[in-house]
């Protein structure tokens, strides 16, 4: 990549620069303060209200700026830079409908725990509350989904807030943090001395676990005869996958790992029966409700994952390890709660547990499952079956690209085919399900890797909602690869409409769209199409060699669906299995 | 459906009680009556929030007012003895006629007359919310002009100091 022409400092280096106590802007605080905490690449888009931050960034040798089309597509890229590499994303716009733009991708990393700070330029404070132009009150508007928000009123506080934010979006419950700047404060001088200590009163996270919760844990699984682990995104988020093979090896207990959690969990290992709920495999979902013990290890029991809420994991004594209290028993009541962060609990736990020793005949059932039903498709000759290009990608990848998706079909055909034997290479919005999200995620995730294979898996119709940031690739020689699953049609909708709504297919179709490999062109990336296998393993090598970006269209099957899939209101093991089986 | 108060010890910052009214709609938990003034601490107020609900959503409110980072404590004052007080300001009509009756109502329920007019008096009751009720509900024969609440507040009984 070229795009980096920032020399990354150490902390140690920047703190000797920065030593001298200096009178400097608010702009200027806030990118030292940026640098302090290790940031490397910022994204964002300037206007009134931030003029001063830009005017500091002008001609700043350390540091790195990444300028998108849309506020959107720098929010995302900001979230796709996180959740690939585990440090805190940055993205920056100015006041109004810079800072409104931003909402979708807060809610996403909110939803998904994701740690962000989000500065926004508002209007000059004697103007708040006036409705002046490009006012937003934008800390009202996204309270709801930030971790936490400030409006810095005082350039004296600024130091301390930025150091604060940080702290908060990246402990405890990972979220993103607003930091809303007024344009005087932004602009306003004071001597600058960098914060070194965070204290929060009554912000304290609890880290380690009760032991004798986790005592208790070790003993269900001695007595248990058919016990499972559910593990979702906090083992990733918590660096906690070396622990959670451990606990499996030790313990020999079968696994299922969320949408989210793909990746915390080596797919290749035997005891991995995929993922759980609405499209997960038939093996997993069919354990839950059989299990007499259910380990959930840092997953929140979301109703995509439970299905019909009553009936889910029947048999089961709950334990459920979060580092959020708030999340043991909202929805699934907690035999055994365990508050702490995923990697130090399993730590404790890898200490004294053993293996499953009653579970003999529950591993054979389960692993007899697992061959007897895999995610299947009817493979085709005639029409491109997009399981299948996921499978060349696999394939092609040996399966260590860091892979981000949009939302829909080709988001669960991508967790369903594309195994997964790494965390952080798996970047996909779950909670909120937000079209859009595939596409620039990728960017921040190859600004945060910039040695890795960054593949982005979108739809048509997703593709269409951030498709203005090929020009960020095509600049900045960002070498990510787009591929996009052209069924021409809103997949997912039309799935749900034939099998819900009898066939009913009301505003799905996609007809209109560009022609993508012109409009991959018009921005100056390399792009392909491929509507047969043939055509597909060719263009497919030829997109992978080119050592830009490129996008690659796979024209697939208009009507194929994912399978298996539960409905809405139906247990989970109430599967419809689709033409495969 | 029972009745919980809680108080919330909070960072007096701008906003504040826009982000904890706005968890309490935000997730469908219930507010009867939600009051807020400064604490023993300076930097620090006391909120006391009523709700209703059952045990499982008075958990679910005290996990997720924990969350806000400007929420310092959260106490369930009902979870013990507790003494919780309103006050309200009610201006009744009582011509010269019906005033000794009036009288006689404030007198019982241990009020006190805080403006009298031509027409009209202007009543100051302090106590539980089920008095109060009580007290609105005895009046309004007369004939309630204008009715003013303050909400809960309240303290837990006894030596306990919970910062």
């Amino acid at each position: 990549m070229t795009t980096t022409n920032v020399t990354t400092k150490s902390r140690e280096e920047l703190i000797e620069k920065f030593s001298k106590p200096e009178v400097i802007s608010g702009s200027e605080i806030l990118l030292r303060s940026l640098l302090l905490e290790g940031v490397d690449c910022v994204f964002g888009y300037p206007g009134g209200a931030v003029l001063y931050i830009y005017d500091a960034m002008h001609g700043n040798p350390d540091f790195n700026h990444l300028l998108t089309r849309h506020e959107q597509g720098a929010i995302h890229a900001a979230d796709g830079y996180a959740r690939a590499s585990g440090k805190v994303g940055v993205c920056i716009a100015t006041s109004g409908p810079g800072a409104t733009n931003l909402v979708t991708g807060i809610a996403t990393a909110y939803m998904d725990s994701v740690p962000m700070v989000v500065i926004t330029g508002n209007v000059i404070s004697t103007l708040i509350g006036t409705d002046a132009f490009q006012e937003a009150d934008i800390t009202g508007i996204t309270m709801p989904i930030t971790k936490h928000s400030y409006l810095v009123r005082d350039v004296e506080d600024l130091p301390r807030v930025i150091h604060e934010a940080f702290h908060i979006a990246n402990s405890g419950r990972k979220g993103p943090v607003l930091i809303d700047i007024p344009k005087d404060v932004s602009a306003a001088k004071t001597l600058f001395k960098p914060v070194n200590e965070v204290s929060i009163r009554g912000y304290n996270p609890t880290v380690s676990p009760n032991k004798l919760q986790v005592d208790k844990m070790i003993k269900a699984i001695k007595e248990a005869k058919r016990p499972i682990i559910l593990a979702g995104g906090g083992v990733v988020y918590s660096g906690a996958h070396e622990q959670l093979l451990e606990f499996v090896l030790k313990t020999e207990i079968p696994i299922t790992t969320t949408l989210l959690g793909l990746g915390g969990f080596p797919s290749g290992n035997d005891l991995w029966l995929g993922m759980p709920g609405m499209h997960g495999t038939y093996t997993a979902n069919t354990s839950i409700q059989k299990a007499d013990l259910l380990i959930n290890i840092g997953a929140r029991f979301d109703d995509r994952v439970t299905g019909k809420l009553s009936g889910f994991a029947p048999l089961a004594k709950i334990v459920h390890i979060d580092i959020d209290p708030a999340e043991i028993g909202k929805n699934v009541h907690a035999d055994i709660p365990i508050v702490g962060d995923v990697k130090t609990v399993l730590e404790v736990a890898n200490q004294t547990a053993t293996r499953a020793n009653l579970a003999d005949e529950w591993r054979q059932e389960v692993l007899a499952s697992k061959k007897q039903h895999p995610f299947q498709y009817k493979d085709s000759d005639t029409e491109l079956k997009p399981q299948w290009v996921v499978e060349l990608i696999h394939e092609t990848t040996n399966g260590d690209a860091i892979v981000t998706t949009d939302v829909g079909q080709h988001q669960m055909w991508a967790a369903q085919y594309y195994k997964f034997n790494k965390p952080r290479s798996w970047v996909t919005s779950g909670g909120l399900g937000t079209m859009g999200f595939g596409f620039p995620s990728a960017i921040g995730a190859q600004m945060a890797n910039p040695d890795r294979l960054v593949v982005s898996i979108n739809g048509d119709g997703g593709m269409q909602m951030c498709a203005q940031e090929l020009a960020i690739c095509a600049i900045n020689n960002i070498p990510v690869k787009v591929v996009i699953l052209n069924n021409q049609v809103l997949g997912m909708v039309r799935q749900w409409q034939e099998l819900i709504h009898e066939n009913r297919f009301s505003h799905i179709d996609l007809a209109g769209s560009p022609d993508f490999v012109k409009l991959a062109e018009a921005y100056g990336v390399k792009g392909f199409r491929a509507t047969n296998k043939e055509e597909s393993r060719k263009v497919w090598e030829e997109a992978m060699n080119h050592p830009g970006p490129a996008v690659v269209e796979f024209v697939v099957r208009r009507d194929e669906n994912v399978y298996p899939m539960v409905a809405q209101g139906s247990t989970i093991d109430q599967m419809i299995m689709g033409d495969a089986e | 459906m029972k009745k919980h108060t809680v108080a919330v010890i909070v960072n007096d910052q701008p906003g504040v009680l826009q982000r904890v009214s706005g968890l309490f709609g935000r997730r469908g938990f219930n507010i009867e009556s939600i009051t807020v003034g400064a604490s023993e601490e300076v930097g620090l107020s006391r909120m006391v929030i009523v709700s209703t609900g059952d045990d499982h959503t008075l958990e679910q409110i005290i996990k997720q007012l924990y969350k806000l980072i400007d929420v310092i404590k959260v106490i369930d004052l009902s979870a013990n003895a507790m003494v919780s007080r309103e006050l309200a300001l009610i201006k009744v009509n009582a011509e010269p006629s019906a005033r000794p009756e009036v009288l006689g109502v404030v007198d019982t329920f241990r009020a006190s007359v805080v403006d009298i007019a031509t027409n009209t008096l202007m009543v100051q009751v302090v106590g539980d919310t089920e008095k109060i009720d009580a007290m609105i509900e005895l009046l309004k024969p007369y004939g309630i002009r204008e009715v003013s609440r303050t909400g809960v507040t309240a303290l837990n009984r006894g030596n306990v100091s919970k910062l």
